[in-house]
Parts: structure tokens; C-alpha cells; sequence
């Protein structure tokens, strides 16, 4: 039962992570009909991005509080990996949206390639340890065979996060009048435009900030994990893409709820089954889901019009 | 133009029965029922809205009804029951072809292979399901010849075997229109469901179409169905007429008889039910005519 | 950022704005890669990490990216757009008639260069110096265009994304391994088999995907082709693992000579020649060139066949195909089965030229390749993937050769490392210059009078 429990914090914490990723995905599907493949290598540069800035300010500046450290560098890193999506949509993805729909899947696995081979060369092909963050853990009970059931201040950290970025973005989204450009064009983009909504900077605005989201998520990651390598992209992608299928791609709420369970099914499968084919049971969860369940949890389906 | 006493009634080539099609709260087709008679040109028409085209899907297969019974009685004399089949089988077993309110034709292909792709199923059956073809046995060279020459027939027949060798994408609004309705043919349907054929031509072009549409239901033998807006195509040669509102009947007769029916001016007028004794009174001499209500 | 010129007098160029774009486009890059170049993460002595400061780096290269958009301004993109309204005017017929008959010309040359190929190399070289050249150039380059022949089918003629095709070319690959160690079958009985093999998975794993749209089934064939590699790594007692599986047997000259060199039958023995692992490099390259022309020759046949031709047009137009009575789903698994044989029949040589197979070789990364060569080539083009796939691998194989660079960039420079970042350049670039890739006309299969070439514009892809 301790067991069950430990694993469910784990995963609801890696969970935390996977949807904030999908979030990315499942906007940008909304609002354009197309898979950011480079997403996933998006989250890895940004955790790059935090590594660099957390050196720099530890090493250069000598920050000794933590907490500080870490707000700067996640505010530095979203702020550099949406400047650095904002040139990825502009160059590789806005001159082939009128064009036919296999051109900007394959510029963003392109992009996807890029990404990572950058990182490996500029930064070396080896394991980036930092030392850790924190270490403090709570344990909040004990279970009758001794087995602690804990939570680390890692992962409160998190949750903490997570919820309180969630809720900001959830404000943007339904309140703002770029949350309402925003669903204007996921249903219409020609209406919208015709009335007015610059659909250009709406489409990069909204690669941006699932940019940005992605960015919080590589310097938990990064934090949480310790260590970061340029291959860091593809798996957590495929996982976050997976979530966001799985919560009902187009919809915000089902990528987080996704998120989570992708995140409850990794450890516990983890736990209970199999550690070795930990990676394959979230694959297939994405097979499945997509031949018998398209449109997600969440989602609509989708009527051909004939 | 004969009208053979109410055709559709006696040798119905499809029956529509209670048809109702639904998409979660809105209802789109609601209790149609009609019929199509065999060799008659037959004319779907109501106000933008009316369920036309949901009719169409629901007929050749693209969607499933919410309830109701299509049955098709092709030339063969077998029965087929619409509302179970996907699709393909649609077309291919129940004889029923379609063209689309936006014409979908293969726009990177030439006319000519539009029209043999028309012509696939008996084709790959003359390649012994590819395997013959592949191995260059089986006579399949004869079939495709005799292929190109009914692609021929039909290309000359619409005006355009000069340019069979062109990009269907590059043909005109009006042309494109007609080939659509050759590739349609080529599939040797006993049923041709057309959608909005007239949309977009000018008067001659209608007038063309007209006459196409007579020589095939003469040549050809197959029965027309289509949705049509252009009242000179509808009055002009259609058999039978039947009107849509809303997704309901509210006519079915003869063009003459549904012309004057009152109910179908007011729909085209956008009157409200109740206004409608009103207009009959005001309308000269048609007016008090109660058994033009269908 | 096309910018339209906006410039006061249209025969002058706008240098203020151009050199506006220039700093900024400059700043950005600078704002980028200052961390991530100019500060490179390495570990000390003590293994903890430090940062090597090489912001100098980053500034030139950050120069070099504002010069480079700088240029793009004041020259380019104006040049471009007086274009513009000329190029898009109907590409004329004469024009497409011109390209087609390039591209056949060049088909023949091709083709009889590749027949020689390796007699001229020999002739160069030597014996023993043509090994690379046949084998990592030659051969190399072949099994990835028999590959983009293959995934041709599928994606090139039929329109289906498949992402996942690598999972065939492992099949094939481990039936031949697997069933020659176990059961001592020649080459050119397994063959066949590893085909069959592999179009039996392609029915089982189309089967439930083939019906969802577009990008959806491009993810799940890349999920599927995943799973496969992992199972692959995992299932140790069927795969070796990540192990692998060696010793592989060669493939024999039809079984009547070896080139094992201890074999009495040995092919450079019965000839009396020297030995050397050239022959047998010689052989595999003829084997891969008649396999992937065989490839070549069915595809074109199929082309010409009602089958091929419900391809295209179901490339077109799903909805209307169906509604002409096509058991579309059956068209998509034909096509599925066919290009998986082909990857079937390519892994087994590849098995049978490595003489050991590992998880490894069937990463996502190789059907990336393959899909970006497929779609860089163009349209179904047969010349045109050929062509993709010696710009591509050959390329990147040259870098490899590129030592002189060593001169300019110090020693510990390796060209290998930047050989699949230039590989995703190229991708993103192509598909932005030239989205439909580099051969963007489409011959027609039947005519009535003349065969015309169809421009590519006109080409249409409808749902998945």
C-alpha cells in the first residue's frame, strides 16, 4: 500500500512534467491542425537553457539561496526558448502553412534533428550532473513494515509550480483577448482574420507560450532529475505527445489530465510489471488510444464533412 | 418530360422510407420519405439548409442514418438495403454514383485517368487482382484498351476528348463540372446522384447540361437524382420534384404541381406556417387553390 | 519574414531596412547561442560541471547569421518577389516537357554509370582500394535508395505518412539472420521469405492504422516502429538483445562459390586471384543494384496497373475515391504490404553485408532518413528519391572525407559529428525552398494521344 502510494506521488510528479509539455502539443494542433515534432527537443534545449544560466549564476555570481537561483533561471529559460520558437515558427513552419500537409511534419522532424545534434555538438555528446538542488525529504507516514511513504521538497516543488503556472495560463486562455484569438482561430482561422485577429502573431504567440509551459517543465526536469543529455527530447516527447492524445489532442485540460495519468501508468507499470518495458507500455497506450479512441478523453470527434 | 403517371410510385429504382438523420440535438433529415422512379430525372430541392446533401451522404453511404430504410433496385433486379453499407459498396454493388457540392476530381491526374480509375474494380479484376498484371499474363491489356475507349466515348460526349491528355486541374469551372459527371458515369451506375451539377454555370452552360443529362437518362438508362438550385434545370427536365424544408417533406409531385404549390413559395419566400393562408390570399388566382397543398 | 519590398524607388534596394533586420536577426542569434555555444558545459577534473567561456565563438556566429539575413534582405527576398509573379504564371508545358526529358536522360546515364561503377573504381583504385568506395559509397548508397523506392509506394504514390518503415527493414533484417543461423538456409532462399515476412507485418500492423488520418497515423507508425526496437532490446532470448545477433552467414555466389575466406569453395581461390574482401564487396553492390532495380521495375509496373493508378488518386481524394467504389482500405494495405516487402528484402541484405544485426541500426532516426528522402525526391518520382538519396548519404559520407578541414578548424575537429545536423539543415531547408521536393512533375500512366507531364502544383494531397 506504501508502495502504491510513493509510486502515485511519483508519478502524479512526472506527470506534473508530461503535461505541461502536452500543453505545447495539443495548442499548436488546435490552432494549426499540425504535430510540433520539435517539441519534445524544444523541452530539452530548454533545460540546457537552465543548466547554462544555473552554472553562470552559481559560478559567476556565486548565488548562494537556491530558491532564487532556480526562479531566475526558469524566468531566463522561458524567456530564451520562446525567442528561440518564435525563430523556429518563422523560418521552418509559417512559409509552408498553405502548403501541402506533409511539408511542415517533415520540417519539424527536420528541426527535431537539428535541435539535438546542435546541442550534442555545441555541448558535448556526455551526461550533464548538476549537484543537488535539495535534498530534503518528508516522510509522511510510515507504514507498518517500516516503509516510508515520502515526498521530496523536489516534488512539492512541482506540484507547487505546475498548479500555480496552470492556473495563470488557464487565466490567459479564457480570459485575455489573446485567449480569445486563440480560440477564434482554432475554429476558423479565415473568419478570425476577417474580423480582425492578426492570425500571424496569434499562431506564434501560441507556439510561444507552449514554448514557455515547456520551458518550466526542463527546468523541473532539470532540477528534479539532476542531470540533463541532448537525447532528453525524444522519449519525454513521444510521452507528452502520448498525453496529450490520450487527454484529447486540441483540448488544454485533457493534455494536463493526460499529463497525469501518463505519469501514474509509467511508474506504476514501472512498479508492478516491468521496469524494462516501462517505455513500451506508454508507446503502445499511444497505438491504442489512437486506433480506438481518436478523439481522447476529452475530446470531440471529429465528423468528416463529405 | 413525360410524366408516366407518377413513375416513381409504380417502378420505384430507390425508395427512401422514414429516413432521419441525426447529429446529437440538431436534426438534419427528419421522416423523409420518397421515391425515385426507374429512367426518371429526379429533383431534390428546398432553401440552403434543408438537408439536401445530408440526404446524399446518408443515400450513398457516407454517413448512417439515424433511422430509416433505402432501398435500391438496380437494373439486375437484386435489392439492396442502403442504410447497412459502407461506402464503396455503395457504388459498387448498389450501382449508386455521386458527384460533390465541391467538385473532387483528381486534379494532378489527366482526364483520361480519371476516368479509368473510374473504371478500377472491373479492372483490377481483368489484372487478376494485380498478381496477372505484374506478371504481364492474363489478357489484361484488352480490358484496359476497352477501358480507354468508354473513357473516349464519355470525353467526347462532354466536349472534351481534345483535351484527355490534360491535367484535370486545369480544365474550367464548367468543364470540370462535367467530367466529374463522365467519371461518375464510368462507373456504370444505375443510379447518378448529382449535387448542385448547375452551380456556378451560366445559362448556356445550364442549357448544356440539360441536354446532357436527357441523353443520358436516354443512352444510358440511368436514373437521375439531384439537388439543384438552378430552377431552370429543375423545371426544365425533371420527372418528379420533391421539396425539402428544414429537413422535412413538404412537397412531392410533378415540377407543375409543386410549383404552384403554396407551401413551397412560402418556403422559398421564407414565410412563417402561419402566414402562409395569408399569402394565399393574396396571391392572384393560385390562391384559394387548397389542393396544391401537398 | 518575406517581407514584400516596400522599398521608396523599386529599382533601389532597401539597405536601412535590410541592415535593421540584419542587427536584429543578429542580437537574436547572439541572445541564443551566447549560451548555448559561447558557454559550454564540461566537466573538470573533479567531475563537476564547469563553464568554458567561448562567447567569442558565439559572436562570430552570431555575426555570421546577421550578415547572412542581411543578405537575405537586401538581395533575396527582393529578387524573389520580382520573380514571383513570373514563376507562378502557368510553369508552361514546354518548360515541364524540357525537365521530363532531362530526367529520363539522366535515368539512362545513371543507370549505365551505376552498371560500371564498380569496374571504374577498381580501375582507379586498385583492388584493394575500391573497397571503401564500393562498399561505404556504393552499396551504402543503394540500400538507401532501394529503401526510398520502397517507402515510395507508400508514401510517395499512395500519400500515406509512415514514419515507422525502419520496423520492416528490421524484419527483414532478423529473419535472415535468425532463421540462417538456426536452420543453415541459404541467402536466396530467405529472401523471399524475409519479403513475405515483413508484408505480413505490414498487413497486421496496417490493418488497424490505415484509416486514421494523416498525422495521426504518421505517430503510430513511428510508435509502432519504437516498440518494435524496444521489444527487440528487451526480449533477449528471441533478439540477442542489444547484443545483437553475429556471425551471420554471407551471402553466396547462387551457392556455388563463398566468399568465406576459409571456405574450399572459395570465390578468389577458384579464380586464382588474391584474396581480399573487395570481391565480395563487388557482389553485394551488383546484388543491391539488381534488387533495388527490381524495386524499380515493379514499382513502374504497378504504376501502370489499376492498382497504382487507385494509389495516386487515392493520394488525391480519399471521398472520392469511395464514392467510384474503391475498397480504399484495401488500396492503403496493398500499398503497405508492397513497400514493406521491399524494406523486408532490403534488411536482409543488409543483414547478410554486416553479418551482425543489433536494435541499434533500427532507431527512429533511419526512417527519418528515409521519409525525408522519399519526400525531398518528390512526388512519386523514382529518379527523383534516387537522386535524394546520393545528395543525402553521399553527402554525409563525404563529409567524412572532408580532412582539409581539420586545417581550418584544428584537429580535434571531427566533420562526423556534424554530419546528421547538416542532415536536419538540409531537411528544413528543402522542405521550405522546395516543399514539394526536387522533381515536381508527375508523368502521367495512360494517354489517349500524346503523354503530357503534369505540373506538380496541381498535385493534390487530401486527407491521410
Amino acid at each position: 500500500m506504501e508502495v502504491f502510494v510513493q509510486q502515485v506521488i511519483n508519478g502524479i510528479t512526472i506527470g506534473s512534467l508530461y503535461g505541461l509539455i502536452a500543453i505545447g502539443y495539443t495548442m499548436v494542433f488546435g490552432i494549426i491542425g499540425m504535430v510540433n515534432f520539435a517539441h519534445g527537443d524544444v523541452f530539452m534545449v530548454s533545460a540546457f537553457f537552465a543548466l547554462i544560466f544555473l552554472l553562470v549564476l552559481t559560478s559567476w555570481f556565486g548565488i548562494a539561496s537556491m530558491t532564487l537561483a532556480l526562479i531566475l533561471v526558469m524566468v531566463v529559460s522561458m524567456v530564451l526558448t520562446g525567442l528561440l520558437v518564435w525563430a523556429i515558427e518563422r523560418v521552418a513552419y509559417a512559409p509552408l502553412r498553405g502548403s501541402f500537409r506533409l511539408a511542415p511534419l517533415i520540417s519539424a522532424i527536420g528541426m527535431s534533428i537539428v535541435l539535438s545534434n546542435f546541442i550534442q555538438v555545441a555541448q558535448g555528446p556526455r551526461n550533464k550532473p548538476i549537484p543537488p538542488v535539495t535534498r530534503d525529504v518528508y516522510t509522511l507516514w510510515q507504514g507498518a513494515n517500516g516503509y516510508p511513504v515520502n515526498i521530496s521538497l523536489k516534488q512539492i516543488i512541482i506540484w507547487v509550480v505546475t498548479a500555480l503556472l496552470l492556473a495563470a495560463f488557464w487565466y490567459v486562455v479564457q480570459k485575455t483577448a489573446l485567449g480569445r484569438a486563440q480560440r477564434a482561430c482554432e475554429q476558423d482561422r479565415k473568419m478570425a482574420s476577417l474580423l480582425g485577429v492578426n492570425v500571424d502573431r496569434t499562431i506564434s504567440l501560441t507556439f510561444v507560450i507552449g514554448a514557455a509551459l515547456a520551458a518550466v517543465a526542463g527546468t523541473l526536469f532539470l532540477m528534479y532529475y539532476g542531470v540533463v543529455v541532448f537525447s532528453d527530447g525524444f522519449t519525454p516527447g513521444v510521452k507528452a505527445f502520448t498525453a496529450a492524445v490520450l487527454g484529447g489532442i486540441g483540448s488544454l485540460p485533457g493534455a494536463v489530465l493526460g499529463g497525469l495519468l501518463i505519469g501514474l501508468i509509467e511508474t506504476l507499470w514501472g512498479q508492478y510489471v516491468s521496469a524494462d518495458y516501462q517505455n513500451v507500455a506508454a508507446f503502445s497506450i499511444l497505438v491504442i488510444v489512437l486506433i480506438f479512441m481518436p478523439q481522447g478523453l476529452l475530446g470531440r470527434p471529429e465528423v468528416e464533412k463529405v | 418530360m413525360t410524366t408516366s403517371h407518377r413513375n416513381w410510385d409504380s417502378d420505384p429504382v430507390l425508395t427512401v422510407e422514414h429516413l432521419t438523420m441525426r447529429f446529437g440535438g440538431l436534426v438534419a433529415v427528419n421522416d423523409l420519405s420518397f421515391s425515385v422512379g426507374r429512367g426518371d430525372i429526379t429533383a431534390l430541392i428546398g432553401p440552403n439548409g434543408a438537408g439536401k446533401t445530408t440526404v446524399f451522404n446518408c443515400i450513398t453511404g457516407f454517413y448512417k442514418p439515424t433511422t430509416g430504410m433505402m432501398s435500391m433496385r438496380p437494373r439486375d433486379g437484386s435489392l439492396h438495403l442502403l442504410e447497412r453499407l459502407p461506402d464503396f459498396i455503395v457504388a459498387r454493388k448498389a450501382k449508386v454514383a455521386r458527384t460533390f457540392q465541391n467538385i473532387r476530381l483528381f486534379s494532378g491526374m489527366t482526364l483520361l485517368e480519371n476516368l479509368l480509375v473510374a473504371q478500377h474494380n472491373p479492372l483490377m479484376i481483368a489484372s487478376g487482382m494485380t498478381i496477372l498484371g505484374v506478371l504481364g499474363i492474363g489478357g489484361y491489356k484488352t480490358k484496359e484498351r476497352e477501358a480507354i475507349d468508354r473513357a473516349r466515348y464519355w470525353l467526347d460526349k462532354i466536349g472534351l476528348l481534345s483535351r484527355a491528355d490534360d491535367p484535370a486541374g486545369d480544365l474550367p469551372y464548367g468543364a470540370q463540372r462535367r467530367l466529374e459527371i463522365a467519371r461518375a458515369m464510368c462507373t456504370g451506375p444505375d443510379l447518378l446522384c448529382l449535387d448542385e451539377p448547375a452551380a456556378g454555370l451560366n445559362p448556356r452552360e445550364s442549357a448544356e447540361l440539360n441536354a446532357l443529362l436527357l441523353s443520358i437518362r436516354k443512352d444510358d438508362g440511368t436514373s437521375i437524382l439531384l439537388i439543384e438550385h438552378d430552377m431552370s434545370v429543375v423545371m426544365g427536365i425533371s420527372d418528379h420534384v420533391v421539396v425539402l424544408e428544414y429537413g422535412t417533406k413538404i412537397a412531392d409531385g410533378t415540377p407543375t404541381e409543386t410549383r404552384n404549390d403554396p407551401r413551397v413559395i412560402a418556403a422559398y419566400l421564407g414565410v412563417d406556417d402561419e402566414e402562409v393562408e395569408e399569402i394565399e390570399h393574396e396571391l392572384d388566382g393560385t390562391a384559394g387553390n387548397e389542393g396544391g397543398r401537398a | 519574414m518575406n517581407s514584400a519590398v516596400k522599398s521608396k524607388d523599386r529599382a533601389g534596394i532597401d539597405f536601412g531596412r535590410a541592415l535593421k533586420d540584419g542587427v536584429i536577426i543578429g542580437i537574436i542569434a547572439f541572445a541564443l547561442l551566447g549560451p548555448l555555444v559561447g558557454l559550454k558545459t564540461d566537466q573538470n577534473m573533479a567531475n563537476e560541471l564547469i563553464l568554458q567561456n567561448r562567447l567569442g565563438l558565439a559572436a562570430i556566429l552570431s555575426v555570421i547569421v546577421g550578415v547572412g539575413r542581411f543578405l537575405l534582405s537586401a538581395f533575396v527576398y527582393p529578387w524573389i518577389a520580382a520573380r514571383g509573379n513570373r514563376s507562378k504564371a502557368a510553369v508552361t508545358l514546354a518548360e515541364l516537357e524540357a525537365r521530363a526529358r532531362v530526367t529520363r536522360g539522366l535515368s539512362i546515364t545513371g543507370l549505365i554509370f551505376l552498371f560500371v561503377y564498380p569496374i571504374l573504381i577498381i580501375s582507379l583504385f586498385g583492388v584493394q582500394g575500391s573497397i571503401k568506395w564500393v562498399d561505404n559509397y556504393g552499396v551504402q548508397i543503394l540500400i538507401y535508395v532501394m529503401l526510398g523506392w520502397g517507402l515510395n509506394i507508400v508514401i510517395g504514390l499512395a500519400g500515406l505518412l509512415d514514419l515507422g518503415y525502419v520496423a520492416f527493414y528490421a524484419v527483414g533484417a532478423y529473419s535472415y539472420a535468425l532463421l540462417a543461423i538456426n536452420f543453415h538456409l541459404s541467402f536466396w532462399v530467405l529472401l523471399p521469405v524475409a519479403g513475405i515476412l515483413a508484408a505480413f507485418w505490414g498487413i497486421i500492423l496496417g490493418f488497424p492504422v490505415l484509416r486514421l488520418r494523416g498525422d495521426y497515423l504518421a505517430i503510430v507508425t513511428l510508435a509502432f516502429g519504437e516498440i518494435i526496437r524496444l521489444v527487440l532490446i528487451n526480449w533477449k532470448a528471441f533478439s540477442g538483445g542489444s547484443a545483437g545477433i553475429s556471425s551471420i552467414p554471407k551471402v553466396t555466389m547462387f551457392g556455388i562459390y563463398s566468399f568465406d575466406i576459409s571456405a574450399p569453395n572459395n570465390f578468389a581461390k577458384a579464380f586464382h586471384l588474391a584474396a581480399s574482401s573487395a570481391y565480395y564487396k563487388v557482389f553485394l553492390y551488383y546484388l543491391i543494384l539488381l534488387l533495388a532495380l527490381l524495386t524499380a521495375f515493379i514499382t513502374l509496373r504497378l504504376r501502370r496497373l489499376p492498382i497504382g493508378r487507385a494509389w495516386e488518386a487515392l493520394r488525391e481524394d480519399e471521398v472520392a475515391c469511395r464514392s467510384l467504389g474503391i475498397n480504399t482500405t484495401n488500396t492503403k494495405l496493398t500499398a503497405f504490404a508492397i513497400g514493406a516487402m521491399f524494406g523486408g528484402f532490403a534488411g536482409s541484405f543488409f543483414a547478410a553485408r554486416q553479418g551482425f544485426v543489433s536494435p541499434e541500426s533500427f532507431v527512429f532516426m533511419e526512417s527519418a532518413v528515409i521519409v525525408a528522402i522519399v519526400v525531398l525526391g518528390g512526388m512519386g518520382s523514382m529518379i527523383g528519391v534516387a537522386l535524394a538519396a546520393v545528395a543525402m548519404i553521399g553527402g554525409t559520407e563525404l563529409l567524412r572525407e572532408l580532412d582539409f578541414l581539420k586545417l581550418v578548424f584544428g584537429k580535434d575537429f571531427n566533420p562526423d559529428q556534424y554530419r546528421m545536423l547538416l542532415f536536419g539543415l538540409a531537411m528544413v531547408i528543402i522542405m521550405v525552398w522546395k516543399p514539394r521536393g526536387f522533381v515536381s512533375a508527375r508523368q502521367p500512366t495512360a494517354f489517349l494521344f500524346k503523354r503530357k507531364s503534369v505540373s506538380g502544383d496541381l498535385v493534390k494531397e487530401g486527407h491521410g
